[in-house]
């Protein structure tokens, strides 16, 4: 898996709460067998119209927002299904990290699995956050893993949680299924007094 | 004196493999449930690395989100489909797993076939690349949905990684009125708690109405349990769940049964366990649900009408509702009884076993459907399907003028050639109204099974009570 560090970088602001993972990636792009490719349909029906020309009131389609790594959205992100194909689609787009007050269960899961890291941020900053992205959508903010902050312009710092488990296998990139693999001995264990 | 235990914690002890401090569990899974849409990529993963499926014997795998649901002598004519659908044929063999196929007279939709098959049984831990795998929880079972990586690690494995989550006691008091369903109460839960209501945390339903439901019924609310945030949720095993996991296929029989039944007797909850949250709700208050907006947390009792974003004060939640009642194309303030609808699904791993048919069809029966209108009936497996034309359900359906159609999840994805189209009106009984879900631009009420069929008749939205 890649490991998460630090990064820099401007927000794309998506304020709409319970964003459901049929819109991160509708299901009808899920026949694919592979994981590539999933980038381009993000937030496909919101982005695109029917002809596939853009949709020019959407947020991944103002240039102002090209580039950044940052998606901004609202409470309970990723709700609904529990398609990997939604953070294979946000990290395929270049999304690096999602920050909102909350996240659905497998969304997270999902998520810290592929990279790509959910923050938690209380009601206040989220509102701050979302002030800074639409007026001035050319300043960035700073995600430091290691110390679990995140810096606002004008040096207001935030923190955030994240268990001890899933941080230090984001720092170092771990594979989860190589650690759980680890696990042979008790497995074989358990199997034989079940 | 131990601790009195919850179902949940009483599942989650027997099946910790390790517990290393600041880490995750190492959870053992006793059945695994595999589908063509999220496994393809965890085989890529096994091949890449060189791994086997630890125990073929604990996976089960069928076709059901991809697979369309005309004449099966019919080719797949989506090529993505079928590539799909020949890959997990591919999968199934090379790892040596037992599948439902195209052919398979017990092919259906993951959380119908699971319990119908007797692989669903109390105690267990289950998951599937599905977050309605929160299904099989109505068994008392510990069920819930996982990503592709996750599928990846069980299937190497027969483990997951896993934190332990809370638990939240939801007590349904009282006795269901006629005309009012499971699906009923699992809608008014999720309307209080909203979507994310459940997050963290795993919902025991009990109490008097819980108890007198059907396994069909419990299946139904467990289901939806992930609509209100909860990864899973689950019901204690009474004679109810024994009656109906004796004699099926993967049952234990003789002394295994004898004893597995003993086990199962001990699952429920203690009295004076703790719960980190609760909620209590009476049947006798509710009435028919449905939804008016675009997540399954924006229902009402079927006479409301629409709410106001202008009464609401929380400023996301009133941009949330303007946008959602945008999309649906309703006004504020109106009724939505006697709304017009265009489809009528009655299907999904909501509604789709023989007693919501059978619900259906009583309604159906020597009436018509409404001209104009589409209604889909599509089994959830093709046992049901089978004992439903035993019965001669197929025959009230086409007689009203239903479309009877080969086992599937169909509308509820709309992935599969089933779909509505943009702008058009959908009563369904399947568990997601998200903006899409049955097809781009379509616009979907979700309700129960006796709902939707007085829809069916009327062409719009009826109180079912009316009609009984
Ligand atoms: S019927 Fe719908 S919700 Fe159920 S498994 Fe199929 S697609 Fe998922």
């Amino acid at each position: 898996m890649a490991s998460f560090t630090t990064l820099t970088s401007r927000l794309v602001p998506l304020p709409v709460n319970d964003v459901d993972t049929d819109q991160i990636i509708p299901a009808r792009f899920l026949k694919a067998t592979d994981k590539n490719g999933m980038g381009d349909n993000l937030f496909a029906d919101w982005r695109y119209n029917a002809d596939g020309s853009p949709k020019p009131g959407f947020v991944l389609n103002d240039p102002k927002y090209n580039g950044a790594q940052i998606l901004l959205a609202g409470d309970n992100f990723g709700c609904g299904s529990s398609r990997e194909h939604a953070p294979w689609a946000l990290t395929g787009y270049g999304f690096r990290a999602v920050i909102s007050t909350s996240f659905a269960d497998i969304f997270r899961n999902n998520a810290l699995k592929n990279g790509l890291l959910p923050i938690t941020v209380d009601a206040q900053t989220h509102r701050d956050l979302f002030d800074l992205a639409e007026e001035s959508p050319q300043a960035e903010v700073g995600v430091d893993l290691a110390s679990q902050t995140v810096a606002l312009p004008g040096g207001k710092t935030v923190t955030f949680p994240i268990d001890g488990f899933s941080k230090t296998c984001l720092l170092k990139g771990t594979d989860e299924l190589g650690y759980l693999l680890s696990f042979e001995k008790q497995i074989v264990e358990y199997e034989l007094n079940h | 004196m131990t601790q009195p235990q919850t179902l949940f914690e009483k599942i989650w002890n027997a099946h910790i493999v390790a517990e290393e401090p600041d880490s995750p569990a190492v959870l053992y899974i006793d059945l695994h449930l595999v589908h063509e849409v999220t496994s393809p990529q965890a085989f890529t993963g096994l091949r890449q690395r060189g791994l086997k499926v630890r125990r073929p014997e604990k996976t089960v795998a069928t076709m059901d989100h991809s697979t369309p649901t005309h004449d099966p002598s019919l080719p797949i004519l989506d090529a993505l489909a079928a590539k799909q659908i020949a890959q997990m044929e591919t999968n199934a063999r090379d790892f040596g797993i037992r599948l439902y196929g195209m052919n398979s007279a017990h092919r259906g939709i993951v959380h119908v076939i699971g319990p119908e098959l007797g692989f669903t049984q109390p105690g267990m831990t289950i998951v599937c690349g599905d977050s309605h795998t929160s299904t099989h929880g109505a068994f008392g079972a510990l069920a819930f949905g996982i990503g592709t990586s996750e599928v990846e690690m069980v299937l190497a494995t027969q483990c997951l990684l896993q934190r332990k989550p809370k638990t939240y006691d939801v007590r349904v008091e009282g006795q269901l009125r006629k005309g009012v369903s499971s699906k009923d109460i699992i809608l008014a839960l999720i309307a209080r708690i909203g979507v994310g209501g459940g997050t963290g945390h795993v919902i025991e339903y009990r109490g008097p109405a819980i108890r007198a439901l059907s396994m069909e019924q419990r299946m139904t609310i467990c289901n939806m349990s992930i609509e209100g945030g909860a990864r899973a949720g689950m019901i204690a095993p009474d004679d109810i769940t024994i009656e109906y996991v004796s004699g099926r296929e993967y049952a234990p029989k003789g002394k295994a049964w004898e004893e597995a039944v003993s086990r199962w007797k001990r699952l429920p909850t203690d009295d004076g366990a703790a719960f980190d949250q609760s909620i209590t709700i009476d049947a006798d208050d509710l009435v028919p649900m449905i939804t008016y907006g675009t997540n399954p947390g924006m229902g009402m009792r079927v006479t409301d009408s629409v709410p106001d974003p202008d009464r609401v004060s929380d400023p996301s939640q009133k941009l949330a509702l303007s946008k959602a009642l945008n999309y649906m194309g309703l006004q504020p303030g109106q009724p939505l009884l006697g709304h017009p609808v265009d489809v009528v699904f009655i299907g999904s791993c909501t509604n789709s076993r023989i007693s919501d048919l059978r619900l259906a069809a009583s309604l159906l029966k020597d009436r018509k459907v409404a001209p104009g209108l589409r209604v889909m009936v599509v089994p959830g497996s093709q046992e049901v399907k089978r004992q439903a034309e035993a019965e001669g359900l197929d025959k009230i359906f086409r007689q009203a003028g239903a479309e009877w159609r080969e086992a599937g999840c169909s509308m509820c994805i709309a992935m599969n050639g089933d779909q509505i189209q943009p702008g058009q009106y959908a009563v369904s009984t399947s568990n997601r109204n998200f903006e899409g879900r049955q097809g781009p631009g379509g616009r979907t009420f979700l309700a129960s099974p006796l709902t939707a069929a007085a829809a069916a008749i009327t062409g719009k939205v009826t109180d079912a009570r009316t009609l009984i």
